[in-house]
């Protein structure tokens, strides 16, 4: 059987409007990685509104303090342009917030009128200030190309191409270093990697790492901005890497931090999936073997026998259920080749995004399937619920963002919650989706799920199962 | 002490001493300053959202759109199509050429899968920019599919959320007066301004139906476009949350000669007070005589329930910021009723008479601040060693972190806070948060170390 998606259109391919969207804009997924950059402050430049939007949704995901700052247009900024503002924001954060670094986006209103940001940035750095005063970097994220995660990959590769110096290696690291770029996951995925990669020994550069900003401990007193990060230090080392690895398939070549550091400085670069599920965390492993010259540690060894284990006694549970997976394009691939490997079926993996990779992505994954899943990227929650009923789909549940819960509620099928964003339940940022580990605990939560469906739903409350 | 930016020094006060009351206020926020407030486009989105059997499309890029998605928490007892996300989406294309197209495209096609009664287009920066003639497609649009298709000029940089519901009011202004009054009675009025969060509109109107007045429509709050046609036909226009509605009562009465009244729901005084306010303005003995004793019931129900939690929160210091300045007023009696101080107390878009009020309202000692921000208000809870902080998602996680009780008293929460009910409720959640033992666990009460405590 082919392992290439099944062809066939959407059910209404033409609607114009996005009805129920599947993404956010691009603006907010780089205020998410300055906010992974140790003493730096998110700032948008444009309309108050967007600001105030983009830390309410980030709050009701991650439940930590968020501050955004905006230089906050009014009409007659709008007419004239945004240097007075942009400047007086500027020196305004960097009075309140004194940080150490101020990690600036555009948003579409200062897109459109075609600030000149290069310009502007290069006249107020000219200004007379102080030795401490913050870099500055200027990512741009015009929300009307490209999703909150175009946003984020843009922004790790601004903020990199503006810090990275030649030459520049904290002694630390000296020369045995690697570069990790793991995308949009969960604080918990974040600590994850680390601990990995402590684990083989192998010193890294992990950016973004809000693995503490946004998820950090209770205090007696406010930090203005939260402890934790990837340190300047490191983002000005990173062509000094032996290598660099970023997580996720459906990356576009030439956007990334690691494809720039592999022109600029030859540093190279190795793109894998995000590790989720047996198959791309045995990959992962073997790739950290290769960088660092060790065996993998028993402990990840260990791990990974009970996942098998696991997997034996929760199969037939899962084979042959269809699940639904709805998020960002690499989550959805990582969970669908977790899905595929365990047995289930999914049957339509889809995504607010448009890379154009993703069913490539998804097919690479999933090759052993005999029904190849149905992949649609660039579609709203409302299509996705047509194409169910029009193919008559049928998923026992679905997986992905909370923003699935009124489709899944629809459907009459329980929605499990991972990726981002989780708005509807805490611990969102606490989630493991990596490694063995990580899909150990997707693979209890999966199983449990549909064995509480058959319990429940039944009149005879069976106590074993 | 907080470190307060320069710009912002006249817009906190501290009552008590010798300064003179001057709270600047209304202003737009300084750059930079990490405001809590939105644009101009949450304020006409707020007011408009409630409005169930409307379509409400987002025109311009999707972020606008997603970041509303189902939000607020005004419920509906019939359709349910203010629930959805609807957006043109705008791609760079768009941009470059023009939304236009794909705004007429957008609204035909959604108009015609879901039948709305009505259209509200709410303009984002962008199209403010680019110049697409909103009007005209609105106009088009509403011709050829028979229903009113109302442009909303939120562009977000037009000024503040303000300027937003003053924008929203317009759109309505535009629906009041098409439908026809004449089965209206005389003792009737329109809600303006409560949003049926948590399903408060129907506890209220439920109050005013045994007072025996008729409830024509409320506009705000499981809103119906019919209903909103004809509002025009009732006596009497009650304001809650005046800062978004005062524009569109007072053009009402402009217009109509309908008169208005200001009220409030939170908290049993003022919850009275509006519903004897109303009773008064109808001069009907009887109806006064029927609300006397739906008050005196409500409050014999209430009044012993609320003793309880009263005994337990006494001494309690509360702080406050919420979006608009009436509330809080509400919010400082309600506390002070279970027995709390309110030691700080502020709003996003207060005006002069507002914060004076507050201030006659208030301690000595409470601070009073506008358009505050995450710094600013992290070092009041600090400085007054807050209980519990009310407010919105925004605030929540400053208080949180800081290890300090909350309740949300925002248009996301689930529980309803406004009459006789919601001021049990809402002594319930203070009460359980305060109360909770999680405190005593952090930093704030008890340090860092792992000492064990005797």
């Amino acid at each position: 059987m082919s392992s290439q998606p099944r062809p066939s259109k959407s059910p209404r391919p033409n609607w114009v409007s996005t009805r129920n969207p599947c993404k956010a804009c691009a603006p907010l997924g780089a205020a998410l990685v300055m906010r992974g950059i140790e003493g730096a402050l998110p700032f948008l430049h444009g309309s108050q509104g967007c600001a105030t939007y983009m830390r309410r949704y980030l709050i009701s995901h991650f439940r930590e303090p968020m501050d955004i700052a905006t230089s906050g247009f009014s009409e007659a900024t709008t007419i004239f342009g945004g240097e007075k503002n942009l400047r007086q924001g500027l020196d305004n954060v960097t009075s309140q917030y004194h940080p150490a670094l101020i990690g600036i986006a555009t948003t579409c209103l200062t897109e459109t009128i075609g600030e000149d940001m290069h310009g502007m940035l290069h006249q107020y750095r000219a200004l007379p200030g102080e030795a401490d005063d913050p870099l500055l970097v200027h990512v741009s994220t015009p929300a009307y190309s490209g999703t909150h995660i175009d946003g984020f990959n843009d922004a790790v590769r601004a903020v990199v191409e503006q810090l990275a110096e030649a030459g520049h290696a904290p002694s630390a690291y000296l020369e045995n270093f690697v570069n990790v770029f793991p995308g949009l996951v969960s604080s918990e995925d974040l600590r994850f990697l680390k601990e990995v990669c402590a684990d083989f020994a192998l010193p890294a550069t992990l950016f973004p790492d809000y693995s503490e900003t946004l998820d950090g401990p209770s205090m007696e007193i406010y930090k203005k901005i939260p402890e934790g990060g990837t340190s300047l230090a490191a983002l000005r080392a990173t062509p000094s890497a032996k290598a660099s690895i970023e997580l996720g398939r459906t990356l576009r070549q030439k956007r990334t931090a690691a494809s720039f550091l592999q022109e600029r400085f030859s540093v190279p670069a190795k793109r894998i999936g995000l590790p989720i599920g047996i198959n791309e965390c045995d990959i992962f492993f073997s790739a950290m073997e290769k960088l660092s010259g060790h065996k993998t540690p028993e402990k990840y060894t260990r791990e990974r026998g009970r996942l098998v284990d696991a997997y034996v006694d929760g199969h037939k549970y899962l084979f042959g259920k269809r699940a639904l997976v709805i998020g960002d394009e690499d989550m959805v691939v990582g969970l669908t080749s977790f899905l595929a490997e365990t047995g289930v079926l999914p049957v339509l993996c889809a995504s607010g995004g448009k890379s154009g990779a993703l069913a490539r992505s998804i097919a690479e994954v999933t090759t052993h399937l005999r029904e190849p899943a149905i992949v649609r990227e660039n579609v709203d929650f409302m299509t996705i619920a047509e194409e169910l009923e029009l193919k008559d789909l049928k998923p026992d549940f679905v997986i992905g963002s909370s923003k699935a819960a009124k489709l899944a509620r629809t459907l009459g099928v329980p929605l499990i919650r991972v990726g981002f964003p989780i708005h509807d339940r805490i611990g969102g940022q606490r989630i493991l989706h990596l490694g063995y580990r990580g899909a150990q605990q997707l693979f209890d939560l999966v199983v449990n799920t549909l064995l509480e469906v058959k319990q429940d739903s039944n009149s005879i409350g069976y106590s074993y199962l | 002490m907080a470190d307060i930016l320069r710009e912002r020094e006249r817009q906190v006060y501290r009552k008590g001493g010798e300064q003179p009351f001057q709270l600047d206020c209304e202003k737009q926020s300084a750059a930079g300053s990490v405001s809590q407030r939105a644009c101009v486009f949450c304020g006409s989105r707020v007011v408009l959202y409630p409005i169930a059997d409307a379509l409400h499309i987002v025109h311009g890029p999707i972020g606008c759109a997603s970041y509303t998605w189902d939000i607020r928490g005004a419920l509906s007892s019939g359709p349910e199509l203010h629930r959805l996300s609807f957006s043109t989406d705008l791609q760079e294309m768009d941009v470059v050429q023009g939304g236009e197209k794909k705004l007429y495209a957008g609204l035909c096609e959604l108009i015609d899968a879901h039948q709305p009664k009505a259209a509200f287009v709410y303009a984002t920066c962008i199209v403010g920019v680019i110049g697409d003639d909103v009007e005209a497609v609105c106009k088009r649009v509403s011709l050829e599919k028979g229903i009113p298709v109302l442009p909303v000029h939120s562009e977000g940089f037009k000024g503040t959320k303000k300027d937003g519901y003053r924008a929203a009011c317009d759109a309505l202004l535009k629906l009041v007066g098409t439908g026809s009054t004449e089965s209206v009675t005389p003792h009737s009025i329109n809600i303006l301004g409560d949003f049926n969060l948590a399903g408060e509109t129907w506890m209220i109107r439920d109050y005013y139906k045994r007072m025996g007045v008729e409830v024509v429509s409320c506009i705000t709050g499981d809103g119906r476009v019919d209903e909103i046609r004809r509002a025009h036909g009732a006596a009497l226009n009650v304001v809650q949350c005046s800062g978004s509605m005062t524009h569109l009562a007072k053009q009402l009465e402009e217009k109509y000669g309908t008169p208005f009244i200001r009220v409030s729901y939170f908290g049993v005084e003022d919850m009275s007070k509006s519903l004897y306010d109303v009773a008064r303005h109808f001069k009907d003995k009887e109806m006064m005589a029927r609300t006397q004793a739906m008050v005196r019931e409500e409050l014999e129900r209430l009044m012993p329930q609320l003793a309880d939690y009263k005994r337990a929160l006494t001494g309690k210091r509360a702080a406050i910021y919420v979006g608009g300045a009436f509330k809080a007023f509400s919010l400082v009696a309600a506390l002070r009723h279970l027995g709390m101080t309110t030691v700080m107390v502020g709003s996003q878009t207060g005006n002069k008479d507002d914060y004076e009020q507050l201030r006659e309202l208030c301690d000595e000692g409470t601070i009073i601040a506008d358009d505050s921000n995450p710094l600013e208000l992290s070092s009041f809870l600090e400085e007054k060693d807050v209980d519990v902080f009310i407010g919105g998602v925004k605030e929540r996680p400053i208080a949180y972190k800081l290890g300090i009780g909350f309740c949300d008293h925002n248009h996301e929460r689930k529980e309803a806070l406004a009459g006789f009910e919601g001021m049990l409720n809402f002594a319930r959640e203070v009460y359980s948060s305060v109360m909770s033992p999680v405190w005593r666990l952090t930093p704030r009460r008890r340090g860092s170390s792992l000492e064990v405590v005797k």
